[in-house]
């Protein structure tokens, strides 16, 4: 089979779907033009905790199932904690996924950050733009 | 309920092919090079299969040349020409932006060894027209390649008249029409078509099978050296069963055609009509020169490979020209060479029916595509953003 159990199961019930109104952070990555775009909602409350996470995701399974698995390991976590999260570990946590569908971790990852990036904007929290280089930077994309 | 509708991508084998194989593995298993009677016999099979196919195809059986499948016939087509075209210092080749892979990658590769490959337009309907190709001959063109029917978008092409303006300027006429042979009738002299490839497994027969038809007198360049099987233009033990079987699927469809293409437009268009009442829909490709069994549409908003493994879980197997299931980041390059955005093409659906889906199995695909294209509309940033009207619709 192309994907693991893990993969299917968030596939097939993915995990934190919907939006939230009124979040503490939102995050769009991807383009739809290279078929994957991910949409994060934060919901944070005043300790920095992440109470709350939704996605909106337009693409292919490993797209919808590393969404799903990246709201899980965020949930709960604190907005430091949820900076740390890698695509890799979201790979583990889906035991593994095939070679050419590794951008969509990336994509999941980057989701996450770009939705902090957009709560610390939102509350004015400094922060250093080196974290959030190279979000959004689909090279094929770009023309 | 279980819907196989991916018969552009293969087909079951029919009871005729399989009969016929068991048969010949069983009785005829010699090598068709050998002299004792057991070789003899399975030359014999060899021959009743040339013989066979070809009156299916309008030609000789000594224009027909086995080989593994569509690609290899397409490879041995096209090198052919390109060998004949270099020794008279004609080196311009035609095709279309929406040929199959084994088509584009050998004109590519042909391309590197400095031929000047031309690859014409498709119109949106995804037809190419013979005024196109006349338009694009040259005195230095050696070869039009242009399909019979496409694979992905099932639009069947004018090849009767492209052929006639082949013979006209002298150029040589090659078609792929491993989508159309057992669908569509084909007879390639009053056609004008110099080349044909054919493939034995998308009309019920076996897999690693099909044929180069190559007029009498067109030069074909050997790719596979070694014996002297085929008239020495392709070496290696003939597939004696799977060659038998090719063209008992042949006779098959043949024969049934007229029948099964009746069935197969009405459960098309049935399909089509009830898929398009899905808001923010389109099907891709000309609705009337098109392959009774083939439906490939859009959905705006939604991507290919999940739709393709929630229709799975469904029991209905389907295929999309999606990125993710090109397997590259770009759609499929048919579907951008008729017109449509990447974020469109993304979004495509491609049912592929036979004689042997049911009225019933069209009306299961009718009630659950929907739900499926709505449940993923429902998580998707696009559809939301179209709902919204901070994108615009392009369906």
């Amino acid at each position: 089979m192309l994907y693991s159990e893990k993969v299917m199961d968030h596939f097939k019930n993915p995990r934190n779907v919907g939006k939230i109104d009124n979040a503490d952070g939102i995050g769009e990555v991807g383009n739809a033009k290279c078929g994957d775009i991910m949409r994060m909602y934060l919901k944070i409350d005043d300790n920095g905790v992440i109470t709350d996470v939704k996605f909106n995701t337009f693409g292919c399974g490993s797209a919808i199932a590393t969404s799903s698995m990246a709201t899980e390991m965020i949930k709960g976590k604190t907005v430091d904690q949820a900076l740390e999260l890698s695509n890799k570990a979201v790979v583990e946590a889906l035991d593994g996924l095939p070679a050419h569908k590794i951008h969509c971790s990336v994509l999941a990852e980057e989701a996450v950050k770009a939705a902090v990036k957009d709560y610390y904007d939102k509350k004015g929290i400094a922060y250093d733009p080196e974290m959030f280089a190279g979000i959004n930077s689909c090279e094929h994309c770009e023309d | 309920m279980f819907v196989y509708a991916d018969n552009a991508a293969t087909t079951r084998m029919c009871k005729a092919a399989r009969d016929e194989m068991i048969k010949c593995m069983d009785e005829t298993f010699g090598n068709a090079s050998s002299l004792h009677t057991t070789g003899q016999l399975a030359n014999e099979k060899l021959t009743a299969a040339r013989e066979k196919m070809a009156k299916y195809l309008g030609c000789a059986p000594s224009e027909l040349y086995f080989t593994s499948g569509g690609s290899e016939a397409d490879n041995q087509a096209i090198i052919s020409a390109a060998t004949l075209g270099a020794k008279k210092g004609k080196k311009h080749i035609i095709s279309t932006k929406f040929e199959h892979h084994a088509v584009l990658h050998t004109l590519s590769k042909l391309k590197k060894q400095g031929f000047e490959v031309e690859l014409l337009d498709v119109h949106k309907s995804g037809i190419v027209t013979p005024d196109q190709v006349e338009a694009a001959i040259r005195d230095d063109t050696v070869l039009v390649s242009v399909m019979f029917a496409n694979n992905e978008i099932g639009t069947i092409e004018p090849i009767a008249e492209i052929g006639a303006v082949c013979r006209r300027h002298g150029v040589l006429f090659h078609t792929d029409a491993v989508q159309a042979v057992g669908h569509l009738p084909i007879d390639v002299g009053a056609m004008n078509i110099d080349m044909l490839s054919l493939s034995a497994h998308k009309f019920h027969g076996p897999k690693g099978v099909g044929a180069l038809y190559c007029k009498k007198g067109i030069f074909l360049q050997t790719l596979i050296e070694g014996g002297a099987q085929e008239r020495g233009k392709r070496a290696g033990t003939e597939n004696v069963p799977a060659i038998s079987g090719m063209a008992a699927a042949l006779e098959y469809a043949c024969d049934n055609m007229q029948k099964n293409s009746e069935k197969l437009t009405k459960m098309r268009d049935r399909l089509i009509e009830g898929l398009s009442r899905i808001p923010h829909s389109v099907v891709n490709g000309d609705v009337e020169h098109r392959l009774p069994g083939n439906v490939n549409m859009c959905f705006e908003g939604i991507e290919g490979e999940s739709l393709l493994l929630l229709l799975d879980m469904k029991g209905i197997e389907a295929s999309s020209g999606s990125a993710c299931t090109s397997g590259s980041l770009d759609p499929s390059h048919v579907l951008l060479a008729i017109g449509l955005p990447h974020e469109v093409a993304h979004g495509s659906l491609r049912l592929s029916l036979s004689e042997e889906n049911t009225p019933e199995e069209i009306e299961y695909i009718i009630e659950k595509v929907p739900e499926v294209v709505e449940y993923l509309r429902n998580m998707s940033p696009v559809w939301d953003e179209l709902c919204k009207g901070e994108r615009k619709h392009v369906i």
